[in-house]
């Protein structure tokens, strides 16, 4: 028997403490210091708007980076290969269209948050009602989404306990923001966007430099490692496959990313939109090589990871089924505990950074649109509306804390897709017609906005991944597992002596591992019914019972299959719809009936839009 | 400031600045849509295509450099609309506020 290769993942390293406390000894130096320059609302939502283009490019890309694309994609890159490529593409994509649609009007029609804009010409209060919605909607999707993983994360990578990892950030966000506002939000950005860019870069070198700096030698590893006679590890897999998901996937991720109200938000933090245009280039550059590092590291860390006894993929899952540990077990593999802590450490600043990103667009969404746009009809002080903001900072963060402890252990990655669909149904069409449509009335906006917010939740909700692995997750789970059973059996019957010959050396090979007092007790479990099942075929094979045993496999198949009731229809990726939806009721709801305030101050909004007279300066406030 | 909007909005610099930075806008999105969605569709209708090997003795298939590709093309596009914006469209800007007087 060989040894087993011990990981010092999920302990907590001194090293990832000491590089932990120095990022917050830092950034709550930066807060105390930003909290000292926060006095007015302008200070507080846009960081006065003295952000510089590529100070703002740089933020732009931590707001967007998250723990989840790094660790995720590369984990999706180590197990499955060509198709985590994919989807790191798709998440790119969507900065382009921000470049050329989004940044420059944003700037020059806007103040603090998007709804400001949508709300330009048209009447205020029911359109900031509606797209605070939307706002808040997208915004708490993502931080659940953001928190559950961080506390998911922070378990498998210090041991700490869940909890504990949640007050721990969700203290540290409040902190950011109710202190020092966009300044310091804006500098935890670029302080973790710079850390996570240098961190993957570094892991990037070291690991080719063991690879000769080749990466036709890596792809060849990983190729000869992965590659199956039907399915080559650098080709598109089952990541994709129907056509139209494919094209409404892509729909989300591209016109998602144009909604999301804590990207939008920092177009106010720059001057003018010379600058909003320079931080859009520098963020898609920096984003796009992150992405790009990350897919190399997963690939690395599939070839590097091997042990005597394991291939990398095999190893990486060993630690974390879905993988998301592969970046830190490359980071182990070659750069040992001193690097793997500082990784560690760089991956708990992104999840801070993240959030505190989107817990200031929340709050902004709760006071400056709702409480005062709505309840207050656009008049109040401006130390009223700090007042306000900040309640809402703190009340947002505990929010986001509870409901991230009471989704514990629940499959939430479906969030992040449900954000970027509410972003990209809700908020994208509602404010691309107002800015380019002299027709679009308040009516039509209106319609467009909970037309796109209500297909996109019923949608999901009735959205196969929800519907049967969400709300039915034990019966989901046993048809899955009684169709593996039927499959295990029906290969048993077709040539039971094989069969017969690859169970022995497995039995034996479980009954050790159970005898190992070291063995985690979860770990054990699962050992001991393997071994009951394997034990069980043996009988079932040399007693000659196998075609009774393919009939109780079908059997409880269909039992199964009546335990769980089917989603009304197929697709996962409602995007195309409640997109489609929103733009479509937007137009019609518009020609219905004209407003012709709206036409009128258009002309007003188009000077502004392309040459920005009367914009909103840094110095206005 | 609406009082002359109109008469901004009448200006010939106006409308020559405005249909050019709307044909730029409009090309490029439609350059990145058809980037994109070329790249999904090529997955979804030709899985064999991006499987390929580059040559016979590398495992490399032609999907990977294409991939990388579509991200590294995103970026050039933004280049290149920020090219033209810095040199032709703050221009043309400049000139129509001085004659407007913003």
């Amino acid at each position: 028997m060989q040894p087993e290769v011990q990981s010092v993942i999920g302990t907590l390293s001194p090293i990832a403490v000491a590089c932990f406390l120095i990022f917050v000894a830092i950034t709550l130096g930066i807060t105390y210091w930003a909290a000292k320059q926060t006095k007015t609302a302008s200070q507080f939502y846009a960081a006065g708007g003295g952000i510089t283009g590529f100070q703002n490019g740089l933020a732009l890309a931590g707001d967007y980076m998250s723990a989840a694309s790094f660790l995720g994609i590369a984990g999706l890159v180590s197990t499955k290969g060509y198709d985590g490529l994919i989807y790191s593409v798709g998440w790119l994509v969507g900065w382009p269209i921000v470049m050329f649609l989004i940044s420059e009007p944003l700037r020059n029609l806007g103040k603090y948050t998007f709804s400001d804009v949508v709300a330009f010409r048209l009447q205020h209060r029911p359109i900031k009602a509606a797209a605070a919605l939307g706002s808040l909607i997208t915004v708490i999707f993502y931080l659940i989404a953001q928190m559950v993983g961080a506390g998911t994360l922070i378990k498998l990578m210090f041991n700490l306990p869940y909890e504990l990892a949640l007050v721990l950030v969700g203290t540290l966000m409040i902190c950011y923001v109710l202190f020092g506002g966009m300044l310091a939000t804006t500098w935890v950005q670029i302080i973790k966007a710079c850390l996570l860019l240098g961190g993957a870069t570094l892991l990037v070198f070291l690991a080719m430099s063991k690879l000769g700096f080749s990466y036709p030698a890596l792809f060849d590893k990983a190729a000869s490692l992965y590659d199956t006679p039907s399915q080559g590890f650098l080709a598109p897999g089952g990541l994709v496959t129907s056509p139209i998901e494919a094209f409404s996937l892509g729909l989300a991720l591209m016109f998602g990313t144009a909604g999301l109200p804590h990207i939008l938000m920092r177009f106010f933090t720059v001057p003018d939109a010379k600058q909003a245009r320079k931080s859009v280039f520098v963020a898609t550059g920096f984003i796009g090589y992150f992405y790009i590092l990350t897919v190399t590291i997963g690939f690395s860390a599939a070839v590097l990871c091997g042990t005597d006894t394991m291939t990398g993929r095999d190893f990486i899952m060993s630690i974390d089924k879905g993988g998301n540990m592969a970046a830190l077990a490359l980071a182990e593999n070659i750069g040992g505990g001193l690097f793997l802590g500082f990784l560690a450490a760089v991956a708990f600043a992104t999840i801070l950074a993240v959030v505190a990103g989107l817990t200031l667009s929340g709050a902004s969404a709760l006071s400056h649109d709702l409480y005062v746009g709505v309840f207050r009809h656009g008049v109040s002080s401006e130390k009223e509306e700090m007042k306000v903001a900040k309640g809402a900072t703190v009340c947002l963060g505990i929010v986001a804390v509870l409901l991230a402890l009471a989704f514990k252990g629940q499959n939430v990655a479906f969030m992040v897709g449900l954000a970027f669909v509410v972003a990209a149904s809700a908020n994208f069409p509602a404010l691309v017609m107002s800015i380019m449509w002299k027709r679009f009335t308040t009516a039509g906006a209106i319609a467009s906005i909970y037309t796109g917010l209500i297909l996109a939740v019923v949608l999901i909700a009735f959205s196969p991944t929800v519907y049967e692995e969400v709300f039915q997750g034990t019966a989901s789970k046993a048809v899955v597992a009684a169709k593996a059973r039927v499959d295990v059996v029906e290969k048993i019957a077709k040539d039971p002596a094989k069969a017969l010959a690859g169970l022995q050396p497995k039995v034996d090979k479980l009954r050790i591992k159970v005898a190992n007092p070291a063995l985690a007790p979860d770990k054990l479990k699962e050992a001991q019914k393997e071994l009951k099942t394997a034990e069980g075929d043996i009988q079932m094979i040399t007693s000659n019972a196998v075609a009774a045993g393919v009939d109780a496999a079908k059997a409880k198949k269909a039992e199964a299959d009546l335990g769980l009731k089917k989603a009304p229809y197929k697709m996962k990726n409602p995007g195309v719809y409640s997109m489609g939806g929103a733009f479509l009721m937007g137009i019609l709801v518009s020609l219905f009936k004209r407003e012709e305030e709206a036409e009128i101050k258009f002309e007003a909004e188009k000077v502004r839009t392309y040459i920005g007279i009367g914009a909103e300066g840094a110095a206005s406030h | 400031m609406s009082k002359n909007a109109h008469q901004i909005l009448e200006d010939p610099e106006f409308q020559k600045l405005k249909s050019q930075k709307d044909t730029i806008s409009i090309i490029l999105t439609i350059l990145e849509l058809v980037l994109y969605f070329g790249f999904i569709a090529i997955i979804a209708y030709n899985k064999p295509f991006l499987a390929q090997k580059l040559s016979p003795d590398a495992a490399m298939t032609i999907g990977i450099p294409i991939a990388i590709g579509v991200i590294i093309l995103s970026w050039v596009l933004t280049g290149v609309y920020i090219y033209w914006a810095n040199t032709s469209y703050d221009v043309m800007v400049k000139r129509v506020k001085d004659r407007v007087g913003g």
